[in-house]
């Protein structure tokens, strides 16, 4: 009846284990409570969880991955803290099972559930602004790219207390995660949950690939595009080019442990390092696909807080282009140590080297940016400032390892985690905050406190030096990633630095949780009445903070490049129009909820086996989905005695914010 | 300010669905077939390396029978065809025949389906089921990939012909039968690819 399930999965006997899921509970009902205890049910179902609106599924994502970037910090605490505790004859707190869990744990979300959905989540908010659209392509599509991943990152939770989560790392080598070697539960939750929230990521691309080609405003062609919309359009290019081949990895893996399959095994006639290169040609370009649009998102900061056109705006565009297209063709650099010829790998060491190229190009665009510029060093800037010094090291030692004898040497240490770390701490997440802080204003309405914003720049910068550069030097040393426990008393001082590095890190995310608060109880004084915060140069600050839910009144027309910059220059900006239209908008609807749920349910039910109960809930989404096909009504009208009306209600806050100074930003 | 680019320009009112919507659609239909393409590649690719490994057990030669394969093979063709016919009549169109036809298609590919079926129940029985080997494993899932694919588009097919039936051939009806039609004629040329591959070369 229920599979493998009793009630022995659940680690009653973990104190540790059992701890994290009483606080998640305990937070999940004072949450519960709260949304009951102030009445905000029917709003909460009717204005987000079955919202469709690009701007409401953005907030949601990142608030999904702002949570989850709780959880993976909590498991980056336990494995410094090991790691500092467990040298020589101590053995720590964490068991060799338990810790395995935790970094494998750590990996998992850190990529999929919190750097994913902050992308996503930005991406929503912002490139229907920016490329003058009502919404996505598909709307409906978008709100199950959001239940998926929502969906998907629940089930990384419940591993925590109904059995336990993969102890082969975040990259689930083969044959390691075969069943002889895994025969838990803790592979198939990590299969599932990647597997599902892959599926959500592939409709966001091919979602993201038709706004951007086919919905920009009249005039913006592809050299016009905002650069942050040129970077999400070759992020969404990776996405629909390489999820496949992850779905496919994942598939067969699933069908070597549940039906015995002969795919990844080292018997009858399986390859083992078919999976890891299959994984990696995924793998490699999800490092792009997280990196890109926070490239953009520093140019889009770079330009607005020089006040300057972004310099070298085509080669910005051909380098981005150009790292999409080589991104596809390094990832063998991930497992040089295969035993390929050293011809094979001499091509994959070129190759990877040869993205320092357009890469340099980037950095030295975004310093000619700021040479002469007027700057205004505001939180988003600090980040980017930040990331520019900090992520050129980590390229440099990036290239290092792309030598084929180096990388021999370098391969598993601790230098590898140091260097990849230096890539998506300083490269996508300072890039996310930046956008984070750049973006609030417009999505909420009101500026974040900048005070509280640096302090949470500098404790992530000096956290993040402290916490990653002893690694370099660890790796230099010889040790090897992932240990539970080491008898080399030489590396406990550094391990002991790590350690104190994070808790810095810990800081800065406490300042940005005051950040949040204070802001929250300053936002009458610092409500954004202009919509234009940064005296911005893009389309999405040409509209009201927060945006109408139509976005534009009338659709812009674009003639260069900063195309709201060309507006104010020509004094054409937020003019009124003669006449407003009907505005036709996609309706709510609780579909894409529901297929979240039912996801959740199959995962679940394959993990452990309830067959029953898996096909119940694959049945339900295939007539979910033929039920929401069946509905071709799915739009309203907004009327265009209702767009005036908020319209002017904006006009009105324009002429009060002109009676006043400028609100903030200088 | 209005150009015919314009996604959302001044909208005749009453219309459900603008004709720019339907021309997203499809466009997104197709990177999702090139995207589906990439899933197929790699399954491919994978049995072009794993294609080999017997592990002692059956070889392709052993296992395929070509006519039997052939004659599947003519069926999805011919439903290819058939689902031609039909969007032939939408242009006319004319409703009873798009059925007609629609079902014709809906027929052969259930054909096809069930032949495969029974291919793998005879290869199962055998004891040649995907677990013998590397080569097996990568057969049955290349082929039964492209099978669950038919399937899917066996059961989006009756969803179709109710739709026609009971809404006619109205505007988002017409678009999602174009996108069903660009999803089985994506079917056919990977069928010819799987035909070639592991039917063709693996008696060869």
């Amino acid at each position: 009846m229920f599979g493998k399930l009793g009630l022995s999965a659940i680690p009653y006997h973990d104190p540790i284990v059992m701890g994290a899921v009483g606080g998640s509970i305990l937070l999940a009902v004072v949450i519960l409570a709260l949304i009951t205890y102030y009445r905000k049910w029917t709003i909460l179902w009717k204005e987000w969880l079955t919202s469709v609106d690009h701007k409401r599924i953005g907030i949601m994502y990142i608030i999904l991955a702002l949570v989850m970037m709780l959880r993976g910090l909590s498991d980056a605490v336990m494995i410094r803290s090991q790691q500092a505790l467990a040298a020589g004859m101590s053995h720590g707190f964490l068991p060799p099972d338990h810790f395995n869990q935790v970094f494998s744990a750590h990996g998992t979300i850190m990529i999929i559930f919190v750097a994913m959905p902050f992308m996503v989540g930005l991406m929503n908010i912002v490139i229907p602004l920016q490329i003058g659209a009502r919404d996505v392509a598909f709307p409906f599509l978008n709100s199950v790219s959001l239940w998926l991943t929502t969906a998907a990152a629940l089930l990384v939770m419940v591993s925590l207390g109904v059995g336990e989560f993969s102890k082969a790392g975040w990259s689930g080598y083969a044959p390691l995660t075969e069943l002889k070697y895994s025969p838990g539960t803790g592979v198939d939750y990590w299969i599932w949950a990647f597997q599902i929230a892959g599926v959500g990521s592939l409709m966001t691309s091919i979602n993201f690939l038709v706004t951007i080609l086919k919905m920009r405003a009249p005039g913006m062609t592809l050299m016009r595009m905002p650069i942050f919309v040129w970077t999400v359009l070759c992020t969404a290019v990776l996405m629909v080019l390489s999820f496949p081949v992850l779905t496919v990895a994942l598939a067969m893996l699933t069908l070597d442990r549940y039906l015995g399959m002969h795919f990844f095994t080292n018997s009858l006639g399986g390859n083992m390092m078919m999976y890891a290169n299959l994984f990696w040609i995924w793998g490699h370009p999800e490092v792009y696909i997280v990196v890109l649009p926070a490239f953009g998102i520093f140019s889009e900061v770079v330009a607005t807080f020089s006040g300057k056109p972004l310099f070298g705006y085509t080669s910005m565009v051909f380098a981005t282009i150009a790292i999409m297209v080589l991104s596809f063709s390094v990832w063998l650099h991930h497992f040089f140590t295969m035993g390929a010829s050293p011809n094979v790998n001499i091509f994959f060491g070129i190759t990877t080297m040869i993205i320092a190229v357009p890469t340099g190009v980037k950095v030295f665009n975004w310093l000619f940016t700021m040479y002469r510029g007027r700057i205004r060093f505001t939180t988003p800037m600090f980040w980017t400032l930040g990331f520019i010094m900090t992520f050129t090291i980590g390229g440099m030692t990036g290239v290092l390892l792309a030598s084929p004898p180096a990388d021999y040497v370098l391969h598993n240490s601790l230098f590898l985690i140091a260097h990849f770390h230096t890539m998506l701490i300083t490269g996508s997440l300072f890039g996310y905050l930046a956008g984070y802080a750049y973006w609030f204003p417009k999505a909420i309405g009101f500026t974040l406190n900048e005070k509280w914003g640096k302090r949470t720049f500098w404790s992530w910068l000096i956290g993040f030096c402290l916490a990653f550069i002893p690694l370099y030097v660890l790796g230099l040393m010889g040790m090897p990633r992932r240990m539970v426990h080491y008898d080399n008393l030489a590396w406990q001082p550094y391990l002991i630095i790590a350690a104190g590095g994070l808790a810095v890190i810990l800081i800065g995310v406490l300042c940005q949780t005051i950040q949040l608060v204070v802001s929250i109880k300053e936002r009458h004084t610092a409500r954004d009445l202009t919509g234009d915060p940064w005296d911005g140069r893009t389309l999405e600050w040409t509209m009201a903070s927060p945006p109408a839910v139509y976005n534009f009144a009338t659709t812009p027309e674009v003639h260069g490049i900063d195309a709201f910059t060309d507006m104010k220059e020509k004094g054409i900006a937020h003019q009124k129009p003669d006449r407003y239209h009907d505005i036709h908008m996609p309706k709510n609807t609780a579909s894409g909820f529901v297929n979240g749920i039912l996801s959740f349910i199959f995962g679940f039910a394959m993990v452990w086996y309830i067959w029953w109960l898996a096909a119940i809930s694959a049945l339900g989404m295939l007539v979910a989905v033929i039920i929401r096909s069946a509905d071709d009504d799915t739009e309203y009208t907004v009327p265009a005695a209702e767009v005036e009306r908020i319209e002017n209600l904006h006009y009105r806050e324009l002429a009060t914010a002109a009676a006043m100074s400028r609100p903030t930003g200088d | 300010m209005i150009t015919d680019t314009s996604t959302f320009n001044a909208v005749s009112s009453g219309e459900f669905e603008h004709p720019d919507t339907i021309e997203n659609q499809a466009f997104g239909f197709w990177i999702y077939i090139m995207s589906d393409l990439v899933l197929f590649a790699t399954i491919f690719a994978t049995y072009a390396v794993l294609g080999h490994n017997y592990a002692g057990g059956p070889t392709g030669k052993d296992l395929f029978h070509l006519p039997y394969t052939f004659g599947e093979t003519m069926l999805l063709l011919f439903s290819s065809a058939t689902y031609g016919l039909s969007m032939l009549a939408m242009n006319q169109n004319r409703k009873d025949l798009v059925l007609r036809w629609l079902f014709a298609t809906f027929l052969l590919g259930l054909g096809f389906l069930a032949m495969e079926i029974n291919e793998f129940h005879h290869m199962i029985l055998d004891g040649n089921g995907p677990e013998r080997s590397a080569f097996l494993s990568a057969f049955f899932t290349l082929v039964g990939t492209h099978g669950s694919h038919v399937a899917f588009g066996l059961i989006w097919m009756s969803v179709m012909m109710g739709q026609i039936i009971a809404k006619g051939l109205s505007a988002p009806v017409q678009s999602r039968l174009i996108r069903l039609s660009i999803f089985w004629h994506f079917l056919d040329v990977v069928w010819v690819g799987v035909f070639t591959i592991v039917y063709l070369m693996g008696v060869m």
